[in-house]
C-alpha cells in the first residue's frame, strides 16, 4: 500500500440521482502493476458501478481513481474493457472488429500492420481460421474470446473484465479460464474482474475483494476484506483442489457471502484513510479455521 | 422443401394469371348481338369499331405492350412520346425529389437521434408537418415556384423527408448502448463514430425508412403529375385517358405497377446488404 501504487481508489462512492443513499462509499483499494484482482460480492452491491467508474464511462460521487500517476476523467484506450454482454459489433467479422480497435489505438498503422497485429490476438484466444465469421456465426464463448482478444489487442495498461464468463457453460469457462490466465502471466497484464464464481476468483486472482451488501437498509456497500490468495502462481484448474490451502480460501470466502456479506466493516485505518483489512485464509492452521471447514455447500452465488 | 413450395407458388401465380386473363377475355368479348342490333346507334357514336367501345381485351392490352416495348423512345412533340420517355421524366423527378430529402433527413435526422433535446424540439413541427397529403402542397409551391417541374420536385422531396427522418433519428436513438460504450473506451472521434458504429448500426432502420419514401414517392409523382401535365407517366395517364385509349390506361397503369416494384425491390437489396444478425 504504496503512496505510489499502480491504482489508487481513494474514498470512492457513488449514489444516484434521486437514490436516498450511495450504492458504496470509502472505498480504499490499491492495485499494484501485474496484479489480478476480483471483486465478490452480491448482485447489486455496486460492483459494475466501481467498474465503469474505474473505465471512465461513469463518473464517481466522490473521491477518485488514480491509474498510472494520472487521474481517471473518462474513458481511455489505457483501459481495456470486456464487456458482459461481449458487445462485439454484429456487422463487422471477427478481424474486422478487432482491427477497429487496433486502428483506435494505432491510427497510422498500415492496413498490413493492423492486421498483423489482430492476427496476434486472434491467434492468442485460439480462434485462427475464424477470422472472417460475423460474430452471428460463433458461438457464445467464441464471442467472448473475440472480446477478451479486442481487449488484449490494444495492449492496455490495465483490463477491466465484468462477469466475462458469466454467460457460459462451464466447461467453455474452464478452456477460457486457462487461455486467461497464460495470456495474462505471459504479458504480466494487470486485471480488475468481476466475477460471481468463487471456484474463478481463486483460480486466477491474486486478491479478492469481498465486498459488503448494499441492502436498502443497513450501510452503502464497501470494500470489507482483501483476501490474498496464497496459492502458488503455478496452480492449475486441474490441480487447484488438490492444494490443502484451496478449501481453507474457498470457506472464507463463501462464509463470507453467506454470513457476513451484511455484517458492519471494521476498517484498518492507515494514514487517515480506512482500508479494508487483506486476510490470509490460506495460511491459518487448521485449530483456526476448523469452525468453517465444513464441506462448502455452495458452488456459485448469485 | 423450399425450392418446391417456391415452385409450387409460381406455378399458382402463372394459374391465377391465366383466370383471370380468361375473366377478363371473357368480360370484354365483343357482343355481335347487341352490336347488330344497335349499329346505328355506335355509327352514331363514332366509328362502331369494338375498340372504342367498352373496356380493351387482354389482346389489345399484349398489342400495345408490344407497340410501346418496341419504340419506347419515340418524341412526336408534347403530347406523344414513347412510354419509356414519360417513365424516364417520371423516374427523374422521383430521384431528385428523393435525393433532396434524402440529403436534409439524413443528416438532420442524425442531428436528432443523438440528441433527445432537439428531438424534443422539433417533434411537435414533425408530427404535424407529417399527415399533411403532399399533394396540398402543390398550390403552394406553384405560387412560391412558379415553375411546374420544380414544383412537382418538391412535392416528392416533401413526402418522402418524414419517413426517412424518423425512421433515421430512430436508428440513431436506438444504437446499442454497449456499442457506443466501445467506441468510448477506444477513444473513437465523432466522425468516426459516426460514420462507422452509428451508421452501420442504423443502417437497417434508416434503409427501411428510405424504402417507405421511395414508395410514397412513386404514389405521389402520378398524382402529381396528372396535376401539373407535361411529361411524365402521370401525364400520360391523363392524357391517354383524354383520348379515351383505355388500353393506353391499362398499359400505364400495368407500367407503373411495375416500375414501382422494381424500386421497391432494389431498396429491398440495399436493405438486405445493410442488415446484420445480432
Ligand atoms: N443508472 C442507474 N440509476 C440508478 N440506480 C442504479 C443505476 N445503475 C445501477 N443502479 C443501482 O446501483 C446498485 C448497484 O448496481 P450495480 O449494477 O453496480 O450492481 P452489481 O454489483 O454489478 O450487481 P450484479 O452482480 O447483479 O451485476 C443497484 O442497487 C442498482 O439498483
Ligand atoms: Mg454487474
Amino acid at each position: 500500500m504504496s503512496s505510489h501504487s499502480f491504482l489508487q481508489i481513494r474514498e470512492l462512492s457513488k449514489r444516484y440521482g434521486g437514490a436516498p443513499k450511495p450504492v458504496f462509499e470509502g472505498i480504499n483499494v490499491d492495485i499494484e502493476r501485474g496484479e489480478f484482482v476480483c471483486i465478490i460480492g452480491h448482485s447489486g452491491c455496486g460492483k459494475t458501478t466501481i467498474l465503469n467508474i474505474l473505465s471512465g464511462l461513469d463518473s464517481a460521487s466522490g473521491g477518485n481513481v488514480v491509474m498510472d500517476g494520472r487521474e481517471v476523467s473518462g474513458p481511455s484506450l489505457d483501459r481495456g474493457v470486456v464487456f458482459q454482454g461481449h458487445a462485439l459489433m454484429p456487422w463487422l467479422t471477427v478481424a474486422a472488429n478487432i482491427a477497429f480497435a487496433v486502428k483506435s489505438r494505432w491510427p497510422d498503422w498500415s492496413r498490413e500492420r493492423i492486421q498483423q497485429h489482430g492476427q496476434k490476438y486472434i491467434d492468442l484466444v485460439r480462434l485462427t481460421g475464424n477470422e472472417s465469421k460475423k460474430p452471428s456465426e460463433l458461438s457464445g464463448g467464441m464471442k467472448q474470446r473475440v472480446g477478451i482478444a479486442r481487449a488484449f489487442a490494444i495492449q492496455p495498461k490495465m483490463l477491466l473484465l465484468d462477469e466475462p464468463f458469466g454467460a457460459l457453460d462451464a466447461l467453455t469457462r474452464g478452456t477460457i479460464q486457462d487461455e486467461l490466465l497464460s495470456i495474462c502471466s505471459q504479458t504480466q497484464q494487470t486485471v480488475f474482474m468481476i466475477t460471481h464464481d468463487v471456484d474463478e476468483a481463486i483460480l486466477l486472482a491474486d486478491k479478492i475483494m469481498l465486498m459488503s451488501s448494499n441492502t436498502s437498509t443497513g450501510p452503502a456497500a464497501r470494500i470489507a476484506e482483501v483476501v490474498v490468495n496464497t496459492l502458488p502462481k503455478t496452480r492449475t484448474r486441474a490441480d487447484i483442489h488438490h492444494h490443502p490451502q484451496f478449501y481453507k480460501i474457498r470457506n472464507h470466502l463463501v462464509d463470507f457471502l453467506v454470513n457476513r456479506s451484511s455484517a458492519p466493516t471494521v476498517m484498518n485505518s492507515i494514514g487517515g484513510i480506512g482500508y479494508p483489512p487483506e486476510i490470509f485464509p490460506g495460511l491459518t492452521s487448521e485449530e483456526d479455521s476448523s469452525d468453517k471447514s465444513q464441506k462448502p455447500s455452495l458452488k456459485k452465488i448469485k | 422443401m423450399l425450392k418446391s413450395i417456391a415452385l409450387k407458388a409460381a406455378l399458382l401465380s402463372v394459374l391465377l394469371l391465366g383466370c383471370f386473363l380468361l375473366v377478363w377475355h371473357i368480360a370484354t368479348l365483343p357482343k355481335q348481338t347487341v352490336a347488330a342490333v344497335d349499329s346505328e346507334y355506335a355509327k352514331l357514336m363514332g366509328g362502331g369499331a369494338p375498340k372504342s367501345t367498352g373496356l380493351p381485351t387482354p389482346l389489345q392490352i399484349g398489342e400495345a405492350v408490344i407497340k410501346h416495348a418496341s419504340d419506347p423512345f419515340y418524341d412526336n412533340g408534347p403530347n406523344d412520346k414513347g412510354i419509356g420517355i414519360q417513365v424516364a421524366f417520371s423516374l427523374a423527378r422521383v430521384t431528385a425529389g428523393f435525393l433532396l430529402a434524402a440529403a436534409v433527413a439524413l443528416p438532420l435526422g442524425f442531428f436528432i437521434g443523438m440528441s433527445p433535446l432537439i428531438y424534443r424540439a422539433l417533434n411537435p413541427f414533425i408530427q404535424v408537418l407529417k399527415p399533411i397529403s403532399p399533394l396540398a402542397w402543390m398550390p403552394l409551391a406553384l405560387y412560391t415556384i412558379k415553375d411546374s417541374a420544380t414544383s412537382s420536385i418538391f412535392v416528392i422531396f416533401i413526402c418522402s423527408i418524414w419517413p426517412m427522418l424518423i425512421n433515421t433519428a430512430h436508428g440513431v436513438a436506438s444504437v446499442r448502448r454497449e456499442w457506443l460504450n466501445v467506441a468510448k473506451t477506444l477513444e473513437v472521434g465523432v466522425l468516426r463514430k459516426a460514420f462507422y458504429v452509428v451508421l452501420p448500426a442504423a443502417a437497417p432502420t434508416i434503409l427501411t425508412g428510405m424504402r417507405i419514401s421511395m414508395g410514397i414517392a412513386w404514389l405521389v409523382i402520378v398524382a402529381a403529375e396528372m396535376l401539373v401535365g407535361g411529361t411524365g407517366i402521370g401525364y400520360f395517364v391523363w392524357n391517354e385517358w383524354n383520348n379515351l385509349s383505355l388500353t393506353n390506361v391499362i398499359f400505364a397503369i400495368l407500367m407503373i405497377g411495375v416500375v414501382g416494384m422494381l424500386l421497391d425491390m432494389l431498396f429491398g437489396l440495399l436493405q438486405q446488404a445493410a442488415t446484420y444478425v445480432e
